[in-house]
């Protein structure tokens, strides 16, 4: 469904982030709309503070700060940019969010069933429910989601559920000027970034490539990047993991050991 | 909108995806339908990580590089010969009395170094040329048609040619429908003096001036000449990086050269974008805060000209033109007088025209400042403005603030300036006492946008409607409120004075008294009705109130009233409120708001289509004549008399069809004053003339009236730059400029050692000008918490500062602290800095390398002579250091930090006063600025021999 052009959410559908760095301009109207439309706490002491990444001054994603738009400088060029040619250069604006991840670490962890996958297939925290353990900050590989320090409970991006269910793309999406982030089905989004990247490519862009998930642990990412480099100048990991993938050889080293003690132990039955 | 049909788009004197992010959007759509974005600049912005092609440039030397363009396209034959022969003044003659800056060192004929100004009258038009031509003949190769054409011998226009006739606009292009020479190869025609003028903006000059490599420059050339021309169009944006000089509207000049020449303006994906400062900037031209213009672009009557602005007809007959669409300047001034005036605008008192104020001189923002400083004002009301942060010289600003008797703010927050008496840093350091303060300060709490309903004009003069969300707080109030309260108040203290005295009436209240003030009052809080303001500003019937759909429908007999006559349409009929309409429809979203004039979406579209009416290519096509309707049609409004056939001209019998009265689409129904040979108005112009603004119809490559630093652009270093003038060593700086020389207002020599880096400012995404609208607010103020200056990792090293560090920025108005942002989006350049200037400007010593350990301003042996002694005319490179600051912040709001407008002087560009803001001279070092110490050296610093609380 779509009005103008613009893809809106579908329950039983899976929806998704599109975000490209190629057409991310760095205003950080996302961060603003995400924090009016979530009402996320200012706290001045924390958050006014010169940090000095480049035009970055946030603390990256965290419980307060569901969008966060990293500014990379990097002493190369950009396929296709003439800027100075003997000091090549080049400036790169990704605007980073939750991954709601087909397999989502957090979710995993959680004891309570505070985290949910809603019917957009996204990955909630109830925050009626939480009763701020934690073990879902560790269990994220991307270090998405974090605990507010007052009480403890944890906070990440909602994929504004709250709009979706009635009908709305989420805020950062909306505010967007220049279409960077997109929202809409997974499946349909997916393929117009596999679209995107041969166009670049097309036109002299080498380095576009999707970073989705795919082919790790985590699966496949509703929200997904295009990017011009590999994960790491992003901070984001070349191969996120989940806990769970530990899960086979945790159970199976438990119980062969369980298995080695049990023999040891009737050994020492037997031999007695 | 429309740069979305562009092919490509050449960004300078802008960083337009950080400033206007919303616009950029169509940049980025152009993008990516392929074109080309190029993005000329000082620093690698976050527009430049968008851009194609980035060329740094160095501050203050725009000139050059769009001279350089200019030339390319005329030495390459790259201009669009049929557009520029045709559509722009290339052809016309000028008067053997002009003399250009290529003989005169940098100076046009017309110089009067004692005045510092220009007499125009040798740029005018040959008025004794023979015609060869008819008049605004469309000349399309080998069509030699006109020749024989027996009306060509009798010119209408060339027939009324005596100097004496017309408006001083109309005088100066007198000559030129006759002298005119379509193959451009006169001596003295625009075409031939453009060429002449700009033969040393070479390629090599724009690499040694500017800092761009050759390859540089030459791709970008190709690019805009590849993607110009009959099927392809190219887009210029510009904004406060081209404004902000002594020599900004001369930038622009040449943009618009460079577009005419590329045949770019009038057509989709082509003209040159303004991107205003802020929200609804251009509706505050439009209806002006300015002081020297009325609503709709009406001169403001002068008090002391030679010429005399006493009467309707005087001023009319100065300010208007006989030919072009300002003959309608008496109907838009009437309906203006009798909607501000009511009953008291009558025939028989000349319309009330002895009612409007008249001005005095410059009253714009450093004059009233600067009589402010001298105790010459008693008040002021300052609304939506913060000077104490915004102002240049900000420390003069705050200063002057202080001898006012009393003060009104009205803002959202307790602003810089409202709070400058207890607050500022001259109080911080002891240079003013809040004992000793008595200004009056009144602070009124204003209106948010959302707490108040009415329109917003930006950028592309687009008329939107907001409605109002909420009631604002406690008991802040819309300006709208202010105002008209205050009239009120005013107007009943002056009617009971009138009662009291009969010559009250009479004398300095009469204006007051005569004003329509009948605002009608609505809600609780009494808020004048905005939709009665909007059906006043577009104009109604005196009589019945009933509100005309256009201004084609303004009379100049009284029978009509109109606030701003290119507003009008907005409100065509009762009821229908276009600014608030949101269905847009086709190519241009007409439907959405309304544009100003008459829902044009694009100006002067008539160029979009060749003499014929035929648009210049089928991918370019925007409107065009429909032969069988014999009418204009296309996809946006004509900015043409819709029923005009191309085939028309003055003088000759018209085609059977075509109304005696061919007037706009929503234009003049009347037909204009008329002049002798009975042609004035749009009558007096050929079908083929599409820019009908001008007297003579064409777009000016040569502007032979209207500019008071000359008819062509030409380059002049900035007035503190660290070089001279490579193309005119005689002339560094705009000799036009105004300088306000004060004790308080010290400029630094140029070449002045102990000042070495060139300094510009510029604006964040993240904040709003002066930081009322974005320092108060959390989630905005926490994006960029601290005052910064961008340097490169080479000036860094020389300054002994790593990335984070505190440095001292400091120039002889003041010093502020930055953390140093350092950075390789800022480089250094290369630049010849040959100088060879006699008298006042010297240069750095070519002896002296920049490495080698500077004079210290510090030191009692240093002077400023000391260092100017070459007379070398060698190239001589050397590298120039730039230093890139925002100037967000203030001491007040959530985050707080030093203003960059401390730094900058007060220099004012001669025809329209802006500051120099984006070019000048300072000084680094490491460290904090001392807090509660004097900021400027005394004997050192000019101007900090002011005594503390001196009152002027």
């Amino acid at each position: 469904m779509s009005i103008d052009g613009q893809l809106l959410p579908e329950p039983g559908r899976t929806s998704a982030f599109f975000t490209d760095v190629t057409t991310c301009i760095g205003c950080k109207a996302c961060e603003v709309a995400c924090k009016e439309w979530n009402l996320i706490p200012a706290t001045n002491e924390i958050n006014m503070r010169w940090r000095g990444r480049s035009y970055d001054h946030g603390q990256g994603l965290g419980h307060s700060s569901y969008r966060h738009v990293k500014f990379v400088e990097q002493n190369q060029p950009l396929g296709g940019q003439l800027t100075d040619p003997e000091h090549p250069f080049r400036w790169v604006f990704l605007s980073d969010v939750c991954k709601h991840c087909e397999h989502a670490g957090c979710m995993e962890l959680c004891p309570t069933g505070a985290i949910v996958r809603t019917e957009f297939n996204t990955v909630f925290v109830q925050p009626d429910v939480c009763n701020g353990c934690g073990y879902c900050v560790v269990g994220c590989p991307f270090g998405v989601i974090d605990r507010r320090p007052d009480d403890g409970r944890a906070f990440k991006c909602t994929f504004c559920y709250d709009r979706q269910v009635v009908g709305e793309i989420p805020a950062c999406a909306k505010a967007c000027p220049t279409d960077a982030i997109r929202f809409g089905p997974y499946d349909v989004l997916r393929e117009q970034a596999d679209r995107r990247v041969e166009l670049l490519h097309a036109r002299g862009v080498p380095e576009a490539r999707l970073e989705t998930g795919e082919g790790t642990s985590v699966g496949h990412t509703n929200a997904f990047s295009l990017l011009v480099d590999r994960p790491e100048p992003f901070g984001l990991p070349p191969n996120p993991i989940v806990p769970s993938m530990h899960l086979k050889v945790a159970w199976t080293s438990a119980l062969l050991t369980a298995a080695a003690l049990g023999i040891v132990l009737l050994g020492a039955f037997a031999v007695g | 909108m429309d740069l979305e049909h562009a092919d490509c788009v050449l960004i300078q004197g802008s960083s337009m995806a950080e400033a206007h992010p919303v616009g950029f959007r169509w940049v980025m759509r152009a993008k990516e339908r392929g074109a080309t974005i190029i993005h000329v600049d000082p620093r690698f912005s976050r527009t430049s990580a968008m851009a194609d092609i980035w060329a740094p440039l160095r501050v203050g030397t725009d000139i050059v590089f769009l001279g350089g363009l200019i030339r390319y396209v005329l030495e390459h034959e790259r201009y669009f010969r049929d557009y520029v022969v045709n559509y722009t003044n290339a052809a016309a003659i000028v008067g053997r009395g002009y003399v250009d800056t290529e003989q005169l060192d940098g100076l046009f004929s017309g110089w009067d170094p004692a005045s510092k100004s220009y007499d125009p009258a040798s740029w005018f038009y040959d008025a004794g040329a023979p015609a060869p031509h008819s008049p605004n003949e469309p000349v399309v190769a080998k069509d030699a048609s006109s020749q024989n054409d027996p009306t060509s011998q009798k010119n209408p226009i060339l027939s009324n040619n005596g100097a004496d006739v017309g408006s001083p606009r109309d005088r100066a292009v007198a000559g030129g429908s006759g002298a005119r020479d379509p193959s451009l190869r006169h001596h003295n025609c625009v075409f031939q003096i453009l060429r002449r003028h700009f033969a040393r903006y070479t390629p090599e000059m724009v690499e040694r001036a500017c800092g761009v490599p050759q390859k540089t420059f030459h791709r970008i050339a190709q690019e805009l000449c590849d993607n110009s021309g009959r099927e392809r169009t190219t887009a210029i944006c510009y904004a406060l990086g081209w404004t902000q000089h002594t020599k900004g509207v001369q930038v622009i000049r040449s943009a618009a050269i460079l577009q005419l020449l590329l045949g770019n303006i009038g057509r989709p994906g082509g003209g040159i974008m303004a991107l205003r400062g802020h929200a609804s900037i251009q509706g505050s031209t439009d209806i002006p805060t300015l002081y020297d213009i009325l609503p709709g672009y009406l001169k403001m009557p002068e008090a002391l000209s030679h010429e005399g602005d006493d009467t309707l007809a005087a001023y009319v007959s100065r300010h208007g033109n006989r030919l072009g669409w300002w003959a309608h300047t008496e109907t838009y001034m009437v309906s203006l007088l009798r909607a501000w005036y009511g009953d008291a605008a009558r025939a028989d008192n000349d319309w009330g025209f002895g009612l409007l104020p008249r001005i005095c001189g410059d009253h714009s923002h450093f004059p009233t400042f600067c009589d402010m400083a001298d105790n010459k004002m008693e008040g002021m009301f300052i609304m939506g403005q913060n000077p104490a942060v915004g102002g240049q010289n900000s420390r003069l600003e705050r200063r002057a603030l202080a001898q006012l008797d009393w003060l009104v703010v009205r803002d959202l927050v307790e602003t810089e300036t409202a709070a400058f008496w207890y607050d500022s840093p001259e109080i911080e350091r002891g240079e003013l006492r809040t004992r000793e303060i008595g200004t009056e300060v009144f602070l009124m709490p204003a209106a948010g946008h959302a707490e108040k309903e009415g329109t917003f004009t930006n950028t592309q003069r687009l008329l939107q409607w907001r409605e109002k969300a909420v009631d604002p707080p406690g008991d802040a109030r819309s300006e709208a409120w202010f105002i008209v309260h205050l009239g009120r108040r005013l107007r009943a203290r002056a009617r009971a004075e009138a009662k009291a005295n009969a010559e009250a009436a009479t004398g300095a209240d009469a204006p007051l008294l005569a004003l329509t003030w009948d605002y009608e009052l609505e809600g609780a809080y009494l808020e004048p009705k905005i939709e009665q303001v909007v059906i006043e500003i577009n104009g109604y019937r005196f009589g019945d109130g009933a509100p005309v759909a256009g201004f084609s429908e303004l009379r100049g007999d009284g029978s009509t009233a109109c606030g701003c006559w290119i507003y009008s349409g907005v409100y065509p009929s009762k009821g229908r409120n276009r600014a608030a309409e949101r269905k847009p429809k086709g190519r241009y979203g007409h439907g959405w708001g309304f544009t100003w004039p008459a829902d044009r979406r694009i100006l002067y579209n008539r160029a979009s289509a060749d003499p014929e009416g035929r648009p210049w290519s089928e991918r370019k096509k925007l409107i065009w004549w429909d032969p069988a309707e014999a009418r204009w049609r296309g996809f946006d409004t004509p900015d043409f008399p819709v029923d005009k056939s191309p085939h028309y001209r003055p003088g000759r019998p018209r085609a059977s069809g075509v109304s005696a009265k061919s007037d706009i689409a929503a234009g003049a129904a009347r037909p204009a004053p008329e002049g002798l040979d009975g042609l004035s108005g749009l009558d007096g112009h050929a079908g083929t003339s599409p820019f009908l603004m001008q007297p003579d119809g064409v777009a000016w490559l040569f502007a032979p009236i209207g500019l008071k630093d000359g008819p062509l652009p030409t380059h002049y270093e900035p007035v503190e730059s660290p070089t001279g003038n490579l193309l005119y060593p005689g002339q560094a700086a705009n000799p036009a400029a105004e300088r306000f020389e004060r004790p308080d207002n010290p400029l630094i020599t140029s070449g002045d050692p102990a000042y070495p880096y060139a300094l510009t400012t510029y604006r964040l995404t993240e904040h709003h000008t002066a930081g009322g609208m974005s320092r108060w607010l959390s989630r905005l103020a926490e994006l960029q918490p601290e005052m910064f200056c961008e340097i490169s990792p080479e000036l860094a090293e020389e300054v002994g500062v790593s990335h984070s560090d505190w440095v001292v920025v400091r120039t002889p108005r003041g010093a502020i602290e930055a953390r140093a942002l350092v950075t390789r989006r800022i480089r250094p350049l290369r630049i010849d800095t040959q100088l060879r200037v006699a008298g006042t400007i010297g240069p750095v010593d070519p002896a002296t390398p920049s490495d080698s350990p500077r004079p210290d301003p510090a030191d009692p042996s240093y002077s400023i002579q000391s260092a100017t002694t070459s007379d070398s005319v060698a190239s001589h490179f050397r590298t120039i250091h730039q230093v890139a600051m925002p100037f967000h912040w203030g001491r007040r709001g959530l985050v707080t930090g030093d203003s960059a407008n401390d730094l900058i002087p007060l220099l004012g560009e001669p025809n329209v006063s802006i500051h120099e803001s984006k070019a000048l001279l300072c000084n680094l070092e490491p460290g904090r600025l001392p807090r509660g110490a004097p900021v400027l050296r005394p004997g050192l610093d000019s101007g900090a021999s002011h005594e503390p609380g001196e009152r002027g």
